[in-house]
């Protein structure tokens, strides 16, 4: 797990701003887009949501120069060209690779994404769809890191995630009953379920170079072998994938779990997190501020993860107070310190339909 | 790539056909989708309620793995050294049209039961829960099938330690009247090498 994949940019869009920069801040301020929506997307039953305004992102894709796309490809655009810009890759370079990772995509199939993508950056290579439910973006990451060791034409993998919510996806939601009527809390003995949300981010990864900076040095994807659309009450898959990331060095700081406030997922969590021996270890929730952004979830989580840690700081719990789970997580409302040393370390943890887990592991080097 | 990965066992379902190792399996006289499906289901003598809710993806995914693994030794022994990697264009298309049709103004009645196969993965997990495969699930969408693609993801799956056999292939749904899969069984070890080659050449039995 030494082999060490460079972090070359990254950006972050939720209608809670445009820049990393501007999301970190709302959350360390506590600050949430999460509302109720009625009647939108045609919806009967009213649901909390993080929403993008339509508007505002009009205007930030103007800013960007780019139009003539839906509202799902723009914001996967604008998403790419910040992170890109960033890198100071050319993206058109034979060079780079794009992975795109979305669960719905524009809502119609995700090859016509991967389409637009390809011709709006004029990129040399077909754009490849990472759809692995919920885990999509971490899937991404891993598998982005997995092609750079491998393939010597690759210099730079850039993956763009992306949701966006719709009618077909609130009521599959609703129909499922997994829907909290009020900001989701994450492992709090009151959650209720979760809030879906809109975000867009993207990485650029590069082939290491000694220097300092964020690495992917670990990434592992497992399944519960257990039911389709429920976690294993074992934890089984989540438990494996933190296991595959072994030995941990240097030692986490936290935790980023995923969090979605459903009672099972929580618990699951807890379970896998207990039976890998990190229970000490904090955790940290980010659902309660920005809701479940599904496709995009993994990049946004993973790219405020970085920023929190360069700071020494591990992210609040929006929405939890009271523990509730059968076994003990190291969670909290409150935003709290650690020393970073020169070399600092966090996980991200992900799971979702199909039984799917994914873990990977970050580390920086000042 | 790695020069070392071997297909050994590979099955392919289009155009009323089913087809295992180059061996015909079944021919279904005009049976396309998940009618065909349903014949294979029939004519293997499988007994797996849980066949009949599942999306087209699912089914295909479902049947090529019976067929693809009905005589490997110790089947059912849970195992995290297998993969279980599927691409395709159409994703979930199949499942989403049925799910759409529950949520139209005239027809208000989301469907729990169709909205869980709205995900181009859960295909992967249904072979996972079937055969106790505890390793890597991914699925990807491509815009056309792929071969040189599909080998590389493949190859690169090997990078995880603990992969050392991958279920994979393409399995595409766009509609209940049409399945076009070739799935096959990538591993170190006797049979012809993952090169995207012999993926097209597979590809063309039908």
């Amino acid at each position: 797990m030494s082999d060490g994949i460079l972090i070359e940019g990254f950006s972050a869009l939720s209608p809670l701003g445009f820049t990393p920069e501007e999301n970190y801040r709302a959350v360390l301020d506590g600050r949430s887009a999460l509302r109720l929506h009625k009647g939108e997307f045609g919806v009967r039953d009213p649901f909390v949501a993080s929403l993008f305004d339509r508007v505002a992102v009009r205007q930030e894709a103007l800013r960007e120069g780019v139009s003539g796309y839906g509202f799902f490809d723009t914001l996967a655009i604008i998403a790419a060209c910040k992170a890109v810009r960033e890198a100071g890759i050319d993206p058109a370079s034979d060079k780079v690779l794009f992975f795109l990772s979305t669960i719905k995509g524009a809502g119609c199939p995700l090859s016509e994404s991967a389409k637009i993508l390809r011709e709006h950056f004029e990129l040399k290579h077909p754009v490849t769809v990472v759809s692995n439910a919920c885990i999509s973006g971490l899937s991404a990451l891993v598998v982005a890191r997995r092609a750079l060791l491998r393939r010597s034409d690759i210099e730079h993998i850039v993956v763009v995630g992306a949701e966006v919510q719709s009618r077909f996806i609130v009521t599959g939601f609703q129909s499922l009953k997994a829907l909290s009527d009020e900001p989701c809390r994450p492992f709090d003995a009151d959650r209720k379920g979760l809030n879906l949300g809109e975000a867009a981010a993207a990485v650029v990864l590069g082939r290491d170079t000694s220097g300092p900076g964020w690495r992917i040095t670990g990434g592992a994807i497992r399944n519960d072998a257990n039911h389709i659309s429920g976690p294993s009450r074992t934890g089984e898959g989540s438990y494996n994938a933190l296991k595959a990331l072994m030995p941990l060095d240097p030692a986490p700081a936290f935790i980023s779990v995923h969090g979605t406030a459903t009672a099972y997922n929580d618990e699951m969590e807890s379970i896998a997190i207990d039976r890998a021996g990190l229970s000490d270890v904090p955790v940290s929730a980010l659902k309660g501020i920005f809701g479940h952004t599904m496709g995009a979830a993994g990049l946004l989580e993973s790219v405020l993860s970085m920023k929190a840690a360069e700071d020494g700081i591990i992210l609040p719990t929006a929405g939890f107070s009271t523990p509730g789970t059968s076994r003990p997580v190291n969670v909290s409302a409150a935003l709290r310190r650690f020393e970073p040393s020169s070399k600092i370390s966090f996980i991200k943890l992900l799971s979702g339909f199909g039984g799917v887990n994914a873990a990977a592991f970050f580390t920086f080097c000042k | 790539m790695d020069e070392k990965l071997t297909v050994r066992h590979w099955c392919r379902i289009a155009s009323g056909l089913v087809i295992k190792d180059g061996e015909v399996v079944l021919h279904s006289g005009g049976e396309n989708g998940v009618a065909l499906l349903a014949a294979a289901y029939r004519h293997l003598g499988l007994n797996y309620p849980k066949f009949f809710k599942m999306d087209a993806l699912s089914k295909a995914g479902f049947v090529a793995g019976e067929v693809l693994l009905s005589d490997e030794k110790d089947r059912f022994e849970p195992r995290e050294d297998r993969a279980v990697v599927l691409f395709s264009s159409s994703g979930c298309e199949a499942d989403d049209i049925h799910y759409r049709e529950t949520i139209t103004d005239g027809n208000y009645y989301p469907s729990p039961s169709l909205f869980v196969y709205t995900l181009p993965n859960v295909v992967t997990g249904e072979l996972a829960i079937r055969n106790l495969y505890r390793g890597e699930t991914s699925a990807y969408v491509l815009e056309k099938f792929d071969a040189k693609e599909i080998v590389r993801l493949v190859s690169e799956a090997f990078v995880d330690e603990k992969t050392k056999s991958v279920l994979a292939g393409w399995i595409d749904c766009p509609d209940d009247g049409s399945v076009d899969a070739m799935v096959f069984l990538a591993e170190e070890g006797e049979g012809e090498p993952l090169k995207p080659e012999l993926l097209y050449k597979l590809f063309e039995n039908k």
